[in-house]
């Protein structure tokens, strides 16, 4: 039997021959064998206008016999020797050809390269020490690579506006730009905000953007990203931080059910910026803004640092050892009946943490147990209307059929005198559930751990410090049923313990077992015990994720890409 | 490979060391007669006396933050220094320069620069690296202080040992 093989073109790079699908681009031919070539305009995601010209490669295709004369024999491998066309085409925006030859090393090609090289760098103004982009800088490093080192040009550079503020979150500094364009096609094909363009076309073109507009698209920093320069920064992240002093984590968004793949950038145990990490099936290579901003809380003065008792005879917090706010608490909670107590847990813990949360419902005979529900507008683009990145994890674990429905009865049953004690985890249960301060002191033991000091600590018998999203590993299981992996980024402040280690460490105070050291071991039990999560390791899960259960929520922006790319209008 | 060394034999009257005492006690004399003679050499009284005036051109002491003629501070706190301190003496937090600033076009400035001067090692790689000919090691050797604090040089503490400086390229003149 015959396999279906896709149609297959043989082309000639460097010398050697491979083969591709049909249709395929020269570009992403040479990156697929490991070539690299050179590129500012170009990006998978976004059409190919190709203005930058610095994918030039020598090109070639089967000799075409004159009228009359005999066609060239194919050798034994089918191929013909190939006739250089001896001007460079771009290797973005054309397809392979059958029997094509692509030189990337050659003598012309590298003349083109350094030729556009010195073009683009005649007018940039060279102030790497002050731009943000240095160190992560196409222009720096084709310079490096492709350049010429010096440079011959000695008039005057061309002036243009400098540090102009274009939208909330976005500064653009013209001299820097070198019109790839990426930025105006992100903003019309994908942000749906083409505010945009150049003008003044020439030696002058200027980047502006259109009068009385803003770039206040909720995806605006991600043409920062795309920038290959150093034209369009983010105000948040500007002067901050070196781009070489920052450690990189990849690791999943916690904002909403989409749970963008990302990467974190730290230096000494402080989060500097966030970027969107490529993953097709999720976020393609964009994120929001507002996703991308709310970091800015994890490394302020109001973390909880230390594990906190509420004094008897005063009535305030004290500062309490681990074992001390334990043993404190299970002593309360032993006092009581199962029926008296309840969990309320979080769809922004792991699944880890959930799960031994669900143990430690069954240690307490807890009679309710549920997380707290957040909703929201989907935009239409990769936010969810789920704000909680582990809904679906939940459900899974936890048994919950819709989560946050049980909450009110919880609410109600403190009220009614029927719930005397209540262990909320990563929640902010006042701020986010609807609890008030006067139903919480009715309660005969209250404990919370959560990262930050709010009103619900206020009222808490027991205060733990739980570590945030970035200073956790776990696994989550996104809105479209992905199982993605969440990775520890930067240490939690003082004595901060995540919070799968206090739950357990509760659950030993309880008189229940222990044993457990790390979350991977945590994830080795659930795989045993959820029939969904049958057969999966964590090394299994990689960086991007697998699909784990189905579900009907849709991406909309992956929708519209696959759309696109099936036009041909781009690569994908 | 070891060398063995031959221990020379005594004599009955060097096993005394009466000859070698008082040959020590006559070069003692020596000395004391030549210098009460005003003509010997000497310590020199550090501090009073001190050695700045033979210090050569290239003499590694102290980093220092410079301005140039223009009064403009020179660095644009771009943090290649702090990058390539071997010890990590050196700590620079970036601000942006406010738009009313004489010198707003350069964008940035550092807010904080800080060297830990127990940590440094004068080995004069932040002034190889600098591109903005900011950072320079001057002839100040005596860095001394009281408290871990007090050797912490703070940036108006920089800018005092370093000074002005003349001669340097003008890169962010009228043209740019």
């Amino acid at each position: 039997m015959s396999e279906v093989k896709p149609d297959l073109i043989d082309v000639q790079i460097n010398g050697e021959w491979h083969s591709f699908p049909k249709g395929t681009r020269m570009i992403e031919a040479c990156k697929e064998v490991g070539v690299e070539v050179p590129h500012y305009c170009y990006h998978p995601k976004l059409t190919s206008p190709g203005n930058c010209r610095m994918c030039l490669v020598e090109m070639g295709m089967p000799p075409r016999p004159a009228p009359g004369s005999d066609p060239v024999e194919p050798d034994e491998d089918g191929h013909v020797p190939i006739s250089w066309i001896p001007r460079p085409v771009i290797a973005c925006a054309n397809t392979i050809a059958p029997n094509m030859g692509i030189r990337t090393e050659s003598e012309m090609t590298e003349e083109c390269r350094k030729g556009v090289m010195e073009l683009l760098l005649a007018n940039h103004p060279l102030d790497c020490p002050i731009c943000d982009q240095a160190g992560e800088c196409s222009l720096q490093e084709f310079s490096v690579e492709h350049g010429k080192g010096e440079s011959r040009f000695r008039e005057q550079k061309v002036k243009k506006p400098k540090n102009v503020e274009i939208g909330p979150r976005i500064r653009l500094d013209d001299e820097r730009c070198i019109m790839c364009s990426r930025c105006i096609r992100f903003m019309d094909e994908i942000a749906d905000q083409p505010v945009l363009g150049f003008t003044d076309r020439g030696s002058h073109t200027t980047l502006t953007i259109h009068p009385g507009h803003e770039l206040t698209s909720n995806y605006s920093l991600n043409t920062a990203d795309l920038c290959p320069v150093g034209a369009l920064t983010s105000n948040d992240f500007r002067f901050q931080m070196r781009v070489w002093f920052m450690k990189e984590t990849k690791t999943i968004d916690v904002n909403c059910a989409t749970g963008a793949n990302i990467t974190v950038f730290a230096r000494e145990g402080k989060i500097y910026r966030v970027i969107p990490r490529q993953n097709n099936n999720v976020n393609s290579n964009w994120m929001p803004d507002s996703h991308r901003l709310n970091i800015h809380w994890i490394n302020s003065e109001a973390r909880l640092t230390d594990p906190l008792v509420r004094d008897e005879k005063s009535g305030n917090h004290r500062v309490a050892t681990w074992n001390g706010a334990m043993q404190t608490s299970a002593d309360a909670l032993l006092k009581l009946d199962g029926s008296e107590i309840a969990v309320i847990g979080s769809a922004r813990m792991t699944n880890e943490e959930l799960l031994i949360t669900n143990r430690l419902a069954k240690q307490l005979d807890a009679g309710h147990v549920d997380v707290v529900a957040r909703e929201g507008e989907p935009d239409g683009y990769l936010i969810s209307a789920d704000r909680n990145p582990n809904s679906n994890g939940a459900k899974l674990i936890l048994g919950l059929e819709n989560p946050g429905s049980t909450i009110d009865q919880i609410r109600e049953g403190i009220a009614q005198g029927r719930i005397k004690a209540l262990v909320c985890l990563q929640e902010n249960i006042i701020d986010d559930a609807g609890f008030s301060a006067d139903e919480l002191a009715k309660l005969d033991f209250f404990l919370t751990s959560y990262p930050l000091a709010n009103a619900t600590a206020e009222v808490a018998d027991v205060v733990l410090p739980g570590a945030c999203w970035a200073e956790k590993s776990g696994t989550m299981v996104n809105g479209t049923g992905r199982l993605q992996r969440l990775n520890k980024c930067i240490e939690g402040p003082g004595q901060t313990l995540e919070a799968w280690e206090i739950v357990r460490d509760l659950i030993q105070a309880l008189g229940g077992g222990n044993g457990i050291y790390a979350a991977t071991e945590l994830f080795a039990q659930l795989a045993g015990e959820v029939p969904e999560f049958e057969g999966i390791t964590f090394g299994q899960i990689g960086d991007l994720g697998l699909p784990l259960i189905e579900t009907d929520e849709r991406i909309p922006l992956l929708e519209r890409e696959a759309e696109r790319k099936a036009q041909g209008l781009i690569v994908g | 490979m070891a060398i063995v060394v031959k221990r020379p034999k005594l004599k009955w009257w060097e096993h005394l060391y009466l000859p070698a005492l008082f040959g020590g006690m006559r070069i003692t004399l020596a000395h004391f007669i030549k210098n009460f003679r005003g003509k010997g050499d000497h310590a020199m009284q550090y501090p009073e006396e001190r050695w700045d005036d033979h210090l050569p051109e290239y003499y590694r002491g102290a980093p220092a933050l410079v301005t140039d003629v223009q009064n403009r501070e020179r660095c644009v706190a771009c943090q290649l220094c702090e990058f390539i301190c071997p010890p990590r003496a050196i700590t620079i937090i970036p601000e942006e320069i406010p738009s009313d600033d004489k010198w707003a076009k350069v964008e940035k400035r550092p807010k904080k620069f800080e060297i830990d001067m127990i940590r440094c090692i004068y080995c004069g790689l932040c002034e190889e690296v600098c591109p903005e000919q900011a950072i320079y090691l001057r002839q100040d050797y005596s860095i001394t202080g009281e408290s871990r604090e007090e050797m912490v040089h703070d940036k108006k503490r920089l800018y005092e040992i370093g000074g002005v400086r003349d001669g340097l390229v003008n890169k962010w003149n009228d043209l740019k």
